[in-house]
């Protein structure tokens, strides 16, 4: 489903963040990605949805070489993946409910239809009732929560989130690996960077591990 | 087809959820767009009006023959039947001297200086309406009629209608002018706007694309938005225009009546109007277009 084939990206200037990256992550498989902060996590991911583009390589989503894929094309790309990010990228100036509406409205899905697929991923995530909160009304936990609604919402078939864990305390963080590990269970492919391994440790999940821009054996 | 219909009734939604989020900004630029646009409108109105009036009163071009003032009856006859012979005129009025004196008697203020001649000052007169308009033809016509026996003077009656075509032409010239002139104002504004309006949608825009929104998606909204604020820049113009003429209908008749003349006011032609509405939405969109290009990187 992801395949990464000597995939290096080095940025202008001569900085190598990722050197020479093979592995696969199989469809419906659930993978954590860790390593020290600075190790590449964020960027590897990013290349996926093709917010950066290797230096060399291939990578692969869906049969799609993503490393050649055209300006155009990449719209349609991210609408299959689901993305979970860092800062999280909510929109402040609307509520939950507009928040997890914005990838269906993207995709030109019918407004009668969006509706109830939002209400149904709000709730999912335990979010029903707070549908008409502004963001900044949620707690940390919260957000994320949002963020994780938002990024499944349009029901796609591969999960990515850049440490969905940060600045949560144990008990949240706990409940949003249990979210990502019930996500995987009905199907979805996950892939989670994160330095919290051990929350994801109860689920026996696959691990590789990212040390200066490599992949430790 | 049922996809591209949502996104542009989205889009449009968004268009108008962005000018009223922010009501007094989106009335001071209507206002500003509206008073740009009112000039040219308002000129046109006038100019509008002005063509009607001129039509009513030089529809064709006639030729004034005047015979001498001793002439005898039977010699202004035989012009007369000379000029109703002449192959190139289609209607010969004759205007006797003894109706023009009584015309001028019954006028107001003059009557009385008239009264106090010793005899009619007026000639008899023809009045000629030719068959070929052309103005080589008329003035043919005129050194022809002019050397007939006891023909005092013939005038043209079309030399102040070219003169008034002439002018119309200038003032034409004039709102196109300005229309041109105000119109790059009207796409400079909307530039301005639509690049603070990217500048407050960053988040929202780089969040879509990460979410999978196309170029077009993002762009949708602020066209509707350039041609909605355009719209009301154009509404604002027609409306400040309508309320111009109303306010000048009376005083305007009132002035017309004063030179005899019966005419009133009347509002923007509705395919001028149509034009305004049209031209401002067209503006206001290229105006988002080119600050598009300029301010939204890829």
């Amino acid at each position: 489903m992801i395949s990464f084939d000597q995939v290096s990206k080095r940025y202008p200037g001569g900085i190598a963040a990722l050197g020479e990256l093979t592995f696969t992550v199989e469809s419906g498989e659930m993978v954590i990605l860790s390593g020290h902060s600075g190790a590449g996590k964020s960027t590897l991911l990013k290349l996926i949805p093709a917010i950066e583009r290797p230096t060399q390589g291939s990578v692969i989503v869906n049969g799609q070489n993503v490393a050649a894929l055209k300006r155009a094309a990449v719209p349609y790309l991210r609408r299959n993946l689901g993305m979970i990010f860092q800062d999280q990228k909510l929109l402040y100036d609307r509520s939950a409910f507009d928040n997890v509406m914005l990838p269906l409205a993207i995709a030109g899905v019918a407004t009668r239809d969006a509706g109830r697929r939002v209400r149904a991923a709000l709730d999912k995530v335990g979010l029903l009732d707070r549908e008409k909160a502004m963001p900044v009304a949620l707690s940390g936990g919260e957000q994320q929560r949002l963020a994780i609604a938002r990024a499944v919402v349009a029901r796609p078939a591969i999960l990515i989130a850049d440490e969905p864990t940060a600045h949560l305390d144990d008990d949240t963080a706990r409940g949003i690996a249990a979210m990502f590990h019930a996500f995987n269970q009905v199907g979805v492919t996950v892939l989670v960077a994160t330095h919290h391994e051990a929350l994801f440790a109860p689920f026996m999940t696959r691990r590789i591990t990212l040390s200066h821009g490599r992949l430790l054996p | 087809m049922k996809g591209w219909l949502l996104h542009h009734r989205q889009a449009a939604a968004q268009a108008f959820r962005r000018l009223s989020a922010t009501p007094l900004n989106t009335l001071l630029g209507a206002l500003v767009l509206g008073i740009a646009l009112g000039l040219p409108a308002g000129g046109e109105m006038l100019l509008a009006n002005f063509l009607r009036l001129a039509q009513r009163v030089a529809a064709t071009p006639q030729i004034s023959v005047f015979m001498a003032l001793d002439a005898a009856k039977k010699e202004v006859a035989e012009i007369e039947s000379l000029l109703r012979k002449h192959p190139q005129t289609r209607e010969v009025r004759m205007v006797p001297r003894e109706e023009t004196l009584r015309r001028f008697k019954e006028s107001e203020g003059l009557g009385e200086v008239i009264e106090s001649l010793p005899r009619n000052p007026f000639p008899d007169a023809f009045v000629v309406v030719p068959r070929n308009e052309s103005p080589a033809a008329l003035e043919a016509m005129r050194a022809e009629f002019a050397k007939y026996p006891r023909v005092e003077h013939v005038q043209l009656d079309s030399a102040w209608v070219s003169k008034l075509d002439a002018l119309l032409r200038l003032a034409r010239l004039a709102v196109t002018l300005l229309a041109v002139v105000l119109g790059v104002a009207l796409v400079a504004v909307t530039f301005n706007t639509i690049r603070l309006q990217i500048l407050t949608q960053q988040e929202e825009i780089e969040v879509s694309r990460l979410l999978g929104a196309t170029d077009a998606f993002i762009r949708r909204p602020f066209y509707y938005f350039g041609a909605l604020q355009g719209l009301a820049g154009g509404l604002v113009a027609w409306g400040t225009v309508l309320i111009a003429t109303l306010l000048l209908r009376g005083p305007v008749a009132e002035l017309a009546s004063l030179y005899g003349i019966e005419f009133s006011l009347h509002i923007l032609p509705l395919a001028d109007s149509a034009l305004l509405f049209g031209l401002a939405a067209l503006l206001g969109w290229a105006g988002a277009w080119l600050s598009l290009s300029r301010h939204l990187q890829d």
